[in-house]
């Protein structure tokens, strides 16, 4: 495999699972041409009149999609380690003798443990998209058969679109549907909000399936995803576990040190003047960020201020800064929890968002550098504000990209994070894997200090007097291995086998994962 | 063979680890080494436990290190404890380099609002404590650790408080109700402690035992530091003994009161009111007053309730404790805060000074404002409420010259 140094200085290789690819170039440097990919004409004559397409099976649904060996599936994660349907496609794909099939999901979860056996016997040749808990450890020992490929929310879109991924045939979990195929995600026994992440595959692939557990009469209404770009209806008895298809992160964190994280966080925008009124931010899911959201909220009220909008991943915390006006509206991405799916349903400024509205590289702008504010996660940062998501520091991948990347066009992107875990220092002094450029990280967040990119003299001057405990990000760095004791050792890989490879946001190489030995 | 095991194990285990060492006639040491971090410190970790067995002149002997990302400090004392069950003769000890950020001491009037108790038997805890600012961390050997680990507590607290940076919180440790106690000061005073709460006291011998081994320890190791100590009372015969505890050694810093233990003691609840209590309290808070140290509140237990705990350390406060436990790092700012001085006390905190002041640059011996008279411990005091109000923006720095323009 051949392999080139890239203009992040990252090996990645020219050539993944057969297909020339672009080493990546730089913010901004690369200008793709050519025109957008199309799906095949259709036409309604081909379709029942009376507008049911319902068929009997899954099963049925793929025949008549013509499904063959080598073909791409794609499926989206809206119900999330609740998924129950995922593993039933890849049973139906295994059980029609169907081989080398490309998957292609919005993000795995560890529920999806369950489709290894199809990696391991030839029904599943690759993954792209995330590779998350058990099926990250089986990339990274190198038992794929093909390359994974991991790419963000907007990457994924943009691959549909720029025909870097065809998609043969896509499967959408719909827990609401019409026989029409017109579905929604936000009623429904397995109710999980958004279909937005779904919504490329049903534009773009050559098949579409709907498959619901709430089947209603036409029309149902609201329809995220269009009965006209869909081919097959399939009524099932049960999308998923509906105890897991809300997020397991949406609980506000209990961990006084990441509280401490995300109270200085709130005061930074207060201190760095991103708290105004009129101003927008997104937080995601997960303890600390829900935390931040908390604390932000109280200084908003004490402020009398209020945001025009905030991106979601949205959370009951997000559903009442808008029920108690403190914002205008939610442009929603994804949905979180129950009240989120509630919210989305009652109020008609918490908006249904997509990847391409939110997050496209290849779009005439996006949403995403709209945001005065984000703030992030990140698996490690390095001494250069390069970021990691993907990886652990022990080499294995460990979960996707989701929107992290797309964010990070944010006017300030802040990464909230612990210096170290346990002993598994998160400041080092390279990342192991690169999946965001640190000239796109402004400021670093840790129960340890606050340090800021050089890079943003505007924000270090604007908290300069302030009693937030700013540090370089060297000074966090030494004090985190004086604490862990010493420079951690880097995994062990073999730089001869590529188990996949992290694109950017416009579709180029930025970084290889390696095989871990 | 003989086998001995110390640490935590299990998949809810953080930070920590479990070592066990089966000594062995020949075959060397072999370490079979189970760790989260294992590529990132694996060889590390067999390296400090190497050195350790040459230490502790183990030749042979097959070592189990079953690791959930416990940090070299925990590691070590871990396996000392293992090396220590399996030859309780062995008095030496394994010690960490002295970490430079510690060697801060104390005096004797610091501020002591908020004060952190930590498990010594827990080491996760550890290194982010003196994160939240609390005015000190004690580093518990007493009621947090079951019988079975004192033995193990005591290395994990030795090694804490020569390694942890505790960003500048004052550096306590609860030892065991005496005479049990007195077996814990060697693992203790040699390492830059700052203060030893004495839990349960009932007597001023039981001080003055205390501050008699400390000295000797003191001396013997040539340690030139000062070491304060905090009497805690905890029963009805203690309340009644209270300003004799208090008074008992020029060490005494502050008296603190224990209401868990005391209520059982005469046999009743605690109740949010603190009534049960309030004798003990005022008893207590009179004692320290007239032997010129601190009172010290006891713990508020509800760790989610804070605008209660801030009710607690209002009402505290205007008992006359200054400062308060904390079992939560989340207490401490809400008792930091509460602990703040009001705005009339600043007013006559400024006063005060002023009039110290002006008495200073007149060459005066006496200090009177109107009709009162003025001692040290008052100036001093006012001193310190100015302080803590310009510190938290209650003040502002430059208060003198607008004072006096």
């Amino acid at each position: 495999m051949k392999l080139v140094k890239n203009s992040a200085g990252r090996f990645v290789p020219t050539k993944v699972n057969k297909r020339d690819e672009i080493p990546y170039k730089g913010i901004g440097k690369f200008r793709p041409k050519g025109n957008k990919a199309k799906p095949p004409i259709r036409t309604c004559i081909d379709y029942p009149e009376d507008g049911n397409k319902l068929v009997s099976s899954l099963e049925e649904a793929l025949k008549k999609s013509g499904l063959k060996d080598g073909m791409t599936i794609s499926t989206h994660h809206h119900l999330r380690n609740g998924d129950v349907l995922t593993n039933q496609l890849f049973d139906t794909v295994k059980k029609m003798g169907i081989k080398n099939i490309r998957w292609f999901p919005s993000a795995s979860f560890p529920c999806h443990q369950h489709l290894i056996q199809y990696l391991e016997d030839g029904t599943i040749h690759h993954i792209e998209g995330s590779m998350n808990g058990p099926l990250g450890k089986f990339t990274t020992d190198g038992k794929m058969k093909g390359i994974g490929v991991l790419r963000s929310h907007g990457g994924r879109y943009q691959s549909i679109q720029d025909g870097e991924v065809h998609n043969d045939i896509a499967v959408i979990a719909a827990p609401t549907a019409d026989p029409f195929g017109n579905a929604t995600g936000d009623q429904g026994k397995s109710a999980c909000g958004l279909l937005g992440f779904a919504l490329g595959d049903s534009e773009y692939a050559d098949r579409v399936i709907v498959v619901t557990d709430n089947l209603v009469p036409f029309p149902c209404i609201p329809w995220q995803i269009q009965g006209n770009n869909v081919d097959f209806v399939v009524q099932t008895d049960s999308l998923g576990d509906s105890s897991k298809i809300v997020s397991g992160t949406t609980e506000v964190t209990k961990s006084p040190d990441r509280l401490l994280i995300a109270e200085y966080v709130a005061q930074f925008f207060e201190d760095a003047g991103i708290l105004k009124d009129g101003f927008s931010f997104q937080a995601g899911a997960g303890g600390t960020n829900l935390a931040f959201a908390l604390f932000l909220k109280e200084k908003m009220k004490a402020k009398n201020i209020k945001a025009r909008f905030i991106r979601g991943g949205s959370t009951k915390y997000l559903v009442e800064m808008l029920e108690e006006g403190l914002t205008d509206y939610i442009l929603d991405g994804q949905t979180f929890d129950l009240e989120g799916v509630r919210s989305m349903h009652e109020n008609a400024n918490h908006v249904n968002t997509s990847p391409f509205t939110s997050y496209n590289y290849h779009g005439k702008g996006n949403f995403a550098s709209i945001l005065d504010a984000v703030v992030l996660g990140a698996t490690e940062v390095d001494l250069n504000f390069n970021a990691n998501v993907v990886t652990h520091s022990d080499g294995y991948l460990l979960h996707g990209i989701g929107g992290w990347q797309n964010c990070l066009f944010s006017k300030c992107t802040i990464l909230a994070i612990p210096s170290f875990r346990d002993r598994i220092p998160v400041i080092v002094d390279e990342v192991t894997t690169l999946c965001g450029p640190g000239e796109l990280i402004d400021v670093i967040v840790t129960e340890r200090g606050i340090a800021i990119n050089p890079k943003r003299k505007d924000l270090i001057e604007a908290v300069k007097n302030t009693k937030l405990p700013i540090k370089t990000i060297k000074e966090i760095y030494n004090e985190v291995n004086e604490i862990c004791g010493g420079v951690p050792a880097k995994p062990k890989v073999n730089k001869k086998k590529v188990v996949a490879v992290v694109k950017w946001v416009d579709g180029t190489i930025l970084d290889s994962v390696f095989q871990k030995v | 063979m003989q086998k001995s095991f110390a640490g935590q194990q299990g998949p809810k285990v953080r930070s920590d680890c479990y070592i066990e060492i089966e000594e062995t006639n020949s075959g060397g040491i072999k370490i079979d080494l189970k760790s989260k971090v294992d590529v990132m410190y694996g060889s590390s970790i067999k390296s400090m436990l190497l050195e350790m067995c040459k230490y502790f002149k183990i030749k042979n002997a097959n070592i189990l290190c079953e690791d959930s990302g416990a940090l070299p400090f925990t590691i070590s004392a871990r396996f000392e404890s293992a090396i220590k069950r399996l030859h309780p003769e062995i008095t030496d000890e394994f010690l960490l380099p002295m970490n430079k950020n510690n060697l801060y001491s104390t005096s004797k009037d610091k501020l002591r609002r908020s004060r952190l108790y930590l498990p010594g038997n827990e080491p996760k805890f550890y290194p982010n404590a003196g994160l939240h600012s609390p005015d000190g961390i004690i580093l518990d050997l007493e009621d947090s650790v079951s019988p079975t680990e004192k033995d193990s507590a005591q290395l994990i607290v030795r090694n804490a408080l020569r390694n942890i940076n505790f960003y500048g919180a004052e550096r306590m440790v609860r030892i065991n109700q005496l005479p049990k106690g007195l077996e814990d000061l060697k693992f203790i005073i040699p390492h830059n402690v700052n203060l030893i709460l004495i839990p349960k006291c009932e007597s001023k011998d039981q001080v003055l035992e205390t501050e008699e081994i400390v000295n000797e320890i003191k001396s013997k190791n040539k340690i030139s530091n000062e070491i304060f100590f905090m009497p805690i009372i905890e029963s009805a015969l203690g309340v009644e003994k209270a300003f004799e505890i208090a008074t008992a050694s020029i060490d005494n810093c502050a008296l603190a009161v224990g209401l868990e233990d005391y209520t059982a003691d005469i046999g009743t609840q605690r109740t949010a009111e603190g009534t049960e209590s309030f004798y003990a309290r005022s008893q207590i808070i009179i004692a320290a007053k007239a032997a010129k140290i601190q009172a010290i509140d006891t713990v508020f237990s509800d760790i989610n309730d804070m605008e209660g705990l801030r009710k607690s350390v209002l009402e505290a406060k205007q008992l006359g404790f200054e400062g308060k436990g904390c079992i939560h790092p989340r207490q401490i700012k809400v008792i930091n805060e509460a602990f703040l001085p009001e705005i009339n006390e600043i007013e006559k905190a400024k006063k005060i000074v002023i009039a110290f002041d002006e008495a200073k640059s007149k060459g005066l011996g006496v200090v009177s404002l109107g009709s009162k008279m003025i001692d040290a411990p008052i100036v001093k005091r006012a001193e310190k409420t100015i302080k803590l109000a310009v510190e938290n923006n209650l003040l502002d720095k430059n208060w003198k010259s607008n004072e006096i323009s």
